[in-house]
């Protein structure tokens, strides 16, 4: 199957993906742990359950974030 | 005694109960290996922890969550960082999703360079994040009216600053503290400020419910050691506000007795 290449921004800086895929798969291409991030995507934050369902597309804004240390 | 004293000393937060009244962070440790051990000496079953972007060009790096056992330590995520109620409302949101609970240690900071929170910010993104449904714990200044209206528009506690954050200057205004204790219907945990074992005593003394630091265990020589030192403290500051300390006097009372003296 042929998969297109999309421009997305990630994190706030741009990022080439093979695409559309889901952010289930991008998080999978990226080796992000999905049971330990929360999602935003196009400012709206995602429910776990939607990963698999949530398309990624050209122009989309993806924020990715973890727990790190902090007080 | 002192069993009936401690067994029936639950600290218990939105009808959620912790076994240590001591919450402490999991940043600027030397290394996440030291910061499980004094997370272990520390006794605590709560830590803060921040949400922050995922470093996508580094995967190699390790995740904090390898080194916290989530079924022993309840995560509580902030909102560091933040400089308006929008930002803090977001990054909450956030914390609750890559979470595992919809608890919330709420900073509004209004200036960089004390990490002052900006209270005005915080009482409208505390009313919002509970509207919600969060918990929220925000961090305040130690003033008694901020803390009300705190309470008001329905924090589950109120987390009054001891000193400015990483100072390590201790209670720097000891009768507000006080007097937020004295106003609260809600726990009074002091937040930050907190430089050695004898400033969580004095917090607890004051009749703080618990105490909450980072830089002061993971900043220490030996961040292990400290974390015990806490521990320690934080109990021990905590029997003697319960015990009930002896008023202060002017002069000396003798302790031994005054009549029987030998050759008198």
């Amino acid at each position: 199957m042929f998969i297109k290449s999309v421009n997305i921004t990630l994190n706030g800086d741009p990022l080439d993906v093979p695409g559309p895929v889901s952010v289930t798969a991008l998080l999978e291409s990226l080796t992000i742990d999905a049971r330990r991030v929360a999602v935003e995507y196009n400012l709206v934050i995602l429910k776990r359950a939607a990963f698999d369902q949530t398309i990624v597309r050209e122009g989309d804004h993806i924020e990715i974030v973890n727990f790190v240390g902090g007080g | 005694m002192a069993g009936s004293i401690v067994a029936s000393d639950h600290f218990v937060i939105a009808g959620k109960t912790f076994q240590s009244r001591l919450i402490i962070g999991t940043g600027k440790y030397p290394s996440n290996a030291v910061m499980a051990k004094a997370h272990e000496a520390s006794g605590a079953d709560m830590v803060t922890v921040a949400v922050r972007r995922v470093n996508i060009s580094d995967r190699s790096k390790e995740s904090l969550l390898d080194y916290i056992d989530t079924s022993k330590m309840f995560l509580l995520p902030n909102t560091a960082g933040c400089y308006t109620a929008d930002e803090a409302v977001r990054t909450a949101r956030l914390g609750r999703e890559a979470g595992l609970s919809n608890w919330v240690k709420l900073e509004v900071i209004g200036d960089e360079r004390t990490l002052f929170p900006d209270n005005e910010a915080l009482v409208e993104a505390t009313r919002i994040l509970v509207r919600e449904g969060f918990v929220v714990l925000p961090y305040t200044s130690d003033d008694p009216i901020v803390c009300r209206k705190l309470e008001d528009a329905g924090a589950a506690v109120v987390m009054p600053l001891g000193a400015p954050i990483g100072s390590g200057l201790g209670i720097q205004n000891p009768n507000n503290i006080r007097i937020i204790r004295e106003f609260s219907r809600v726990p009074v945990i002091v937040d930050a400020g907190v430089g050695t074992a004898s400033d969580a005593t004095f917090a607890m003394e004051l009749g703080a419910d618990g105490v909450l630091m980072n830089t002061a265990i993971a900043g220490a020589q030996d961040p292990v050691a400290m974390a015990e030192s806490m521990k320690l403290a934080v109990r021990a500051g905590r029997l003697a506000y319960r015990a009930g300390r002896i008023p202060r006097k002017m002069y000396a009372t003798a302790s031994s007795p005054v009549e029987g003296l030998v050759g008198r």
